[in-house]
């Protein structure tokens, strides 16, 4: 395969490197304007991306290290997509906030790079760069408001842990590249025929512990809930949404494709890591009473669902994943947005006492809220439930995941309550004093995402169904 | 009539959307209008649903066994858009179309704060239970039986009593981990049959191993909405938090699903294991009826006496519905339709006091009889319909129940039905009282002294209760011409399943 088909196949990356290159000069150059006219040239880059993608050629590049498919155009027109929303809800936020430094698009723009190479790494080599480009870029963002010292903090933690876990995926992967041979998956694959050797099966826990810091699951998810808390809120609805879905399909991709003779023993591993986070996520939720931090939780849970469709291993449980991420970014990113737009008093309202009689101040948001938490509660006919049905789907179908999705599914009573009390509080409770003004965008992503998550779920299932079966094909598992 | 069923399902929401109209022409502080306006769009909307069901119980063949008014359209993967009723649903429609505009008359004066909300939620709320018995499709009837807690636990928490968070939170929590575990064996039924439409379901065979696991996750969801013994604690503290008219739905419908459940998939998808659970069945009825009768006497609250003599009740309805009998299944149908009217009825009677007074202690009241005649009248009747007295219609399924069980083919009826035949004295025991304390002897209390009796929306909402309550009582041929296909068909293919 020649360079120009290699260069078209990774156009979209292309010009997201471009353009972020571009716009940096652009930013440099613009006085004033630079923030706008950077922010909104991203989302321009991040849509014609996404055209791109869609519309690509599929195949492999550069000896197989970068793939195009369609798990991989599936996977990047969400994230691009999330990421054109938290450039979008940063902007003004940072406006407001006195902070309006154009390098804020531009690191999203990296990060969605990096995401962009994550999903279509095709080797051990292409799939380290990829996390560590995404990783930087999320790192400096965690911190991006400098004098705030829970955001240099959140930065911190997340940079030093995130390092850590670059270490093990690294050894894992040395490991590997020992055993089998090579690090092209196709390679690995084809390395490994009956029972793997211990080196690779050390080397394959290795490499899973570092994915499941990155998804933050349980137990690697001790970061998850101070980052969150910290960064800053349009940071933390990027955090929660495009680089979750970019390591799950990434984690995917590794397993299905690199160890596809290997499913009973990566299965067992990550059944155990979606079983405790469901855990973590439920129980550790409960006492939980600023709303970053109670979402953090809810998106250890969630993720603890998402693997679960990933252990069955099977092309049912991968669909069940891409689904069930389409549809959480959607009601994760809304979540946000309402907590982007709710403040008395110049001060965001982010804990849950604030949110008191929410219904009679904000009627609009609190039914937003009230759709999201129950979508994300699990509730027909709201979105969060069909991804949840698909999951459960594909664990009750899978041979001995039975128990393991009967105890998914009671623990996601347990986290019934925490967001039952979300909407009792802003139902039950008497309001404490006027909220400020809404601004209009955090308002209308939080309306969106909630209109998504019903009624318009209901005609969307229809389309997205055959094209999560489609992407969850190209990871060639039975 | 090719879409009736899905006009009468969704006929509610037409409502909720004229009540949006009008509370966003009446502006921002134009709330209070905007509610009482509501009130009546809400009141036309339920009456033209009830319409509607009546339409189409006219255009009803009772002589055919198999579903009607059928329609279906693929929705996504192996799920329809499928709906249609039987001899059994097709009432039960109309019992909720029935009831609906008598809580929103109910509601009329004794709701005094977000009035517009409140008829929303109970018009959604009624949607949602229409689509519990007209959906063909397993998981259209997850999503209609699901969503339907989200309305009850607002109706709840916002409008309830003291304690209403609590009781939220119960009814909430206890019936979403009984829903959870049927959705387990939905999934896993669906993928062994590859499809989820309910006709389809009943012809498949399920291996008798997998039909009692299935069996035990419906179980877990009908037994706790039911409710059964030992998992009925949810249900009086949910009864005596909620508003009048929220418990007038709650006992009147929501309870009737977990029984409709019972007779909709337990029996036709899992015959072995229904015969094979029918002992423990016919237990755990016995001990409801007696049990909580014994504790319904006990309660010092109105309400909550009513609840739990609720659960007495469903007690017969369970073990009418597995005697396996035509009898026993025919008198379960009739009793909940019976209780749907009689209990929901006393709760509207505890509600006309509360009303006036604002407590609902038995011993708060006391001679009400001299100030309000009417009104001790209709109780009276009530009363003698939750007994069991012949002529009412409590009569009937009782009486059917216990026969039923007691020709069962299960060894445990002959001894059930006489431990349940007890619970007919207990009910009277519990409910005479009640009636004497409140309604006889002195006006001790000086707070009594102004009490007035039934105004006229009263009568309007006693009324059509009473003479349903009656009409029943005297010629149950009314619900039998309806149901006698469809539970004779029921009854006949669980027998030839298991081989009896």
């Amino acid at each position: 395969m020649g360079l120009d088909s290699a260069l078209t196949i990774a156009q979209p990356e292309l010009l997201l490197a471009a353009a972020a290159l571009g716009l940096l000069v652009v930013g440099a150059y613009s006085g004033r304007l630079a923030m706008t006219l950077v922010s909104w040239g991203a989302m321009l880059a991040l849509g014609a991306a996404a055209v791109l993608a869609a519309n690509g050629p599929l195949g492999q590049a550069f000896k197989g290290a970068f793939v195009s498919d369609g798990a991989s155009v599936f996977a990047k027109v969400i994230i691009y997509a999330a990421s054109g929303v938290a450039i979008f809800l940063g902007e003004r936020w940072l406006v407001r906030a006195g902070n309006a430094k154009f390098e804020y698009p531009v690191l999203v723009l990296l990060a969605a790079l990096g995401m962009g190479m994550m999903v279509s790494a095709g080797d051990l080599i292409s799939l380290y760069i990829g996390i560590e480009l995404q990783s930087l870029a999320l790192y400096v963002l965690c911190a991006f408001q400098r004098d705030d010292a829970r955001a240099s903090e959140a930065g911190l933690k997340y940079f030093v842990l995130g390092a850590l876990s670059s270490g093990l995926l690294l050894y894992g992967a040395s490991l590997i590249y020992g055993f089998a041979g090579s690090t092209r998956f196709a390679d690995i694959a084809g390395a490994v025929h009956g029972p793997a050797s211990m080196g690779i099966v050390f080397g394959l826990v290795f490499l899973i512990c570092g994915l499941a810091f990155k998804v933050s699951a349980a137990p690697f998810h001790m970061w998850t809930p101070d980052v969150y808390e910290g960064a800053p809120t349009p940071v933390t609805a990027l955090l929660s949404a495009a680089p979750k879905v970019a390591a799950m399909v990434l984690f995917a991709r590794v397993l299905a494709q690199a160890f596809p003779h290997d499913v009973p023993q990566w299965s067992q591993v990550v059944t155990a890591i979606a079983l405790i986070s469901v855990t973590v996520g439920a129980l550790g939720g409960l006492v939980q009473k600023n709303l970053k931090r109670l979402l953090a939780y809810s998106s250890i849970a969630n993720i603890g669902y998402a693997l679960l469709g990933l252990a069955s291993g099977s092309e049912a449980g991968l669909q069940a994943m891409l689904m069930f991420m389409v549809l959480y970014v959607i009601d994760v990113t809304g979540f946000f947005a309402c907590l982007l737009a709710l403040s008395r008093g110049g001060k965001p309202m982010e804990t849950l006492p604030s949110l008191a009689g929410l219904v009679r101040l904000r009627p609009g948001l609190a039914i937003a809220i009230t759709i999201l938490s129950l979508s994300v509660l699990g509730l027909p006919p709201l979105s969060g439930f069909w991804a949840k049905f698909y999951v459960f789907k594909a664990a009750v179908s899978t041979p001995g995941m039975e128990p393991a999705a009967v105890y998914g599914l009671v623990m996601s009573v347990a986290a019934a309550f925490y967001y039952l009390r979300i909407i009792k509080t802003m139902w039950f409770d008497a309001p404490e004093g006027e909220t400020d003004a809404p601004p209009l965008d955090a308002r209308l992503v939080a309306l969106g995402c909630a209109a998504f998550s019903f009624p318009l779920v209901i005609p969307a299932l229809a389309v997205l169904d055959p094209l999560a079966l489609a992407a969850a094909k190209a990871f060639g598992l039975a | 009539m090719s879409h009736i069923l899905s006009l009468t399902t969704f006929a509610p929401i037409i409502g909720v959307l004229a009540i949006l109209l009008v509370r966003l022409v009446a502006g921002r502080n134009g709330e209070e209008a905007a509610g009482r306006a509501s009130l009546w769009v809400a009141l036309a909307t339920t009456l033209a649903t009830f319409a509607l069901s009546v339409l189409m119980l006219a255009n009803f063949d009772a002589r055919a066994t198999g579903f009607q008014f059928t329609e279906d359209m693929p929705w996504f993967s192996v799920i329809h858009y499928a709906m249609g009723v039987d001899g059994i649903s097709v009432l039960f429609v109309l019992l909720t179309t029935f009831l609906m505009p008598i809580c929103i008359l109910a509601s009329w004066s004794s709701i005094k704060t977000r009035l517009v909300e409140y008829l929303i939620a109970f018009l959604v709320l009624e949607t949602l239970m229409i689509g519990v018995f007209t959906s063909l499709d397993l998981v259209l009837f997850y999503v209609f039986f699901e969503f339907g807690l989200i309305p009850m636990f607002l109706i709840i928490g916002v409008w309830g009593g003291k304690n209403r968070v609590y009781a939220a939170y119960k009814f909430f929590l206890y019936t979403l981990l009984g829903s959870v575990l049927m959705l387990a064996a939905i999934l896993a039924m669906s993928m062994i049959a590859h499809t989820t439409s309910i006709p389809a379901l009943m012809q498949f065979h399920f291996a008798p191993e997998l039909q009692i696991i299935f069996f035990l996750a419906f179980f877990a969801s009908f037994a706790v909405k039911m409710p059964m013994w030992p998992v009925h604690t949810w249900l009086p503290d949910a009864h005596v938090e909620a508003p009048t008219a929220g418990s007038v739905i709650l006992a009147g419908v929501l309870l009737k699903m977990g029984g409709y459940g019972f007779l909709r998939f337990s029996l036709p998808m899992f015959p072995q294991a229904a015969t094979y659970f029918t002992p423990m069945i016919f237990a755990l009825s016995a001990i409801a009826i007696v049990y909580t009768s014994l504790v319904a006497f006990r309660q010092t609250d109105m309400k909550k006496l009513i609840a739990y003599s609720s659960v007495a009740h469903m007690g017969f309805v369970t073990m009418g519905i597995f005697s396996g009998t035509l009898q026993g299944v025919q008198g379960a149908v009739f009793q909940m339709l019976s209780h749907g009217v009689i209990s929901g009825a006393l709760f509207l009677c505890v509600g006309v006091i509360y009303d006036r007074m604002h407590t609902r202690e038995i011993a708060f009241y006391g001679g009400l009889a001299d100030k309000m005649p009417w009104y001790a009248a209709t109780f009276l009747l009530f009363t003698m319909g939750n007994v069991g007295l012949p002529g009412t219609s409590g009569f009937v399924g009782e009486i059917l129940t216990m026969t039923g069980v007691y020709g069962s083919p299960s060894t445990a009826g002959t001894w059930t039905a006489f431990v349940s035949a007890s619970g007919v004295i207990l009910s009277a025991v519990y409910a005479l009282t009640l009636y004497k304390r409140v309604m006889y002897g002195n006006l001790t209390n000086p707070k009594l002294a102004d009490i007035l009796d039934l105004d006229t929306r009263e009568v309007a909402i006693f009324a059509p209760l009473i003479v349903s309550a009656l009409a029943l009582g005297v010629y149950p041929h009314l619900v039998f011409s309806f149901t006698d296909a469809s539970v004779a068909s029921l009854v006949t293919v669980w027998r030839s399943a298991v081989g009896g």
